[in-house]
């Protein structure tokens, strides 16, 4: 897209970038759960129609609850779609997943700011 | 480049109370991260080789891949023909590796149709060619004009095609890729492959652009 070209259409559709080739992810998170995903298809969990399926119903789900899709949420429609699939095939139940989200609030929680925050397992006490 | 969380986000959808003299990670930071370690536990998952996927998608792959596909389909009749039959086997004697999606199909653009693809019901996209979408390609006005009102959505793009070419709109599913074969610029003759591909944008290969002309800037 050329800046006039850009600028056009970011007038238009409110959720175009500014950038002209535009964030590819827009915080680590998002590449990082993007990553996960195909590491899990390599490894068989499930198919790329059985992913596709569960993320339009994410998506789906998440419209119907007043989200505006307008792309920005879009990982995290992503995200929930793993957590789902990763439920449901066994890898790791809900209960496990609140967890080990759990102890790593608790591990950010005793972390001094600016230090990297690293998972012990004292986390897992609370 | 090696990418690392964030370790100090202040999201709103993070419902504890926090004094600031600690570190602070978003709710859907904290899910990533619990899934990550859990994956990585199990050992479905090597830290090492997420980042090396995070690279590729992000630096290596990107548009350039497709690019060549293009610039060689420009100059290889032999290879066109082969591509626009079956695009998938004709990329695999190139040396790319495909990680997504089995089935991609090239679809060309003549001085009568233009193509152009969208993925309406999420944002399948040929990413092996194309690195990762742009944002507005995920986005539902993007993903819902596309097949109603194509001219009004190239028109935001500042692309506008004479009344007689026939748009043809391609919808995107989890088996089934599609990637536009643009028309060679004019005034190209003789260039090579490499000179060529530097011409071909993303955008041109989704079909919201046309390639650079000979002469304008990257």
């Amino acid at each position: 897209m050329s800046g006039t070209a850009a600028a056009a259409a970011t007038a238009a559709i409110p959720s175009i970038p500014r950038d002209d080739d535009g964030p590819v992810f827009r915080a680590p998170w998002e590449a990082h759960a993007f990553a996960m995903a195909l590491t899990l298809h390599e490894r068989g969990v499930f198919t790329w129609p059985e992913w596709a399926a569960a993320l339009a119903s994410e998506i789906k789900r998440a419209q119907a609850a007043g989200d505006p899709d307008t792309g920005e949420t879009y990982y995290l429609h992503w995200l929930a779609t793993l957590e789902g699939l990763v439920a449901r095939k066994g890898v790791a139940s809900t209960e496990t997943l609140h967890r080990y989200r759990d102890a790593w609030d608790h591990a950010a929680d005793r972390t001094p700011h600016g230090k990297p925050i690293e998972l012990k397992p004292e986390d897992f006490a609370g | 480049m090696r990418l690392i969380f964030a370790a100090m986000s202040h999201d709103h959808d993070h419902h504890h109370h926090h004094d600031h003299d600690h570190s602070e990670l978003s709710e859907t930071e904290l899910r990533v991260r619990a899934l990550e370690t859990i994956l990585t536990e199990k050992g479905y998952v090597e830290p090492a080789a997420l980042d090396a996927i995070i690279q590729a998608y992000e630096i290596k792959i990107g548009p350039h891949n497709g690019a060549r596909v293009v610039a060689k389909a420009w100059t290889d009749p032999a290879f066109k023909k082969a591509l626009l039959e079956d695009g998938s086997k004709a990329i695999g004697t190139l040396g790319h590796v495909s990680r997504v999606g089995d089935h991609l199909v090239v679809v060309e653009n003549t001085p009568a149709r233009h193509n152009m693809v969208v993925c309406t019901l999420c944002s399948c996209y040929p990413w092996e060619m194309l690195g990762l979408p742009p944002v507005w390609y995920k986005a539902a006005p993007y993903r819902s004009r596309a097949v109603k009102d194509p001219r009004g959505v190239l028109a935001d793009f500042d692309v506008t095609l004479p009344k007689d070419i026939e748009i043809r709109v391609w919808d995107s599913t989890a088996e089934t890729r599609f990637l536009v074969l643009p028309m060679r610029p004019e005034g190209t003759e003789g260039w090579s492959e490499e000179q060529l591909a530097e011409l071909v944008t993303r955008d041109s290969m989704i079909g919201t652009g046309f390639p650079r002309k000979p002469g304008a800037p990257s």
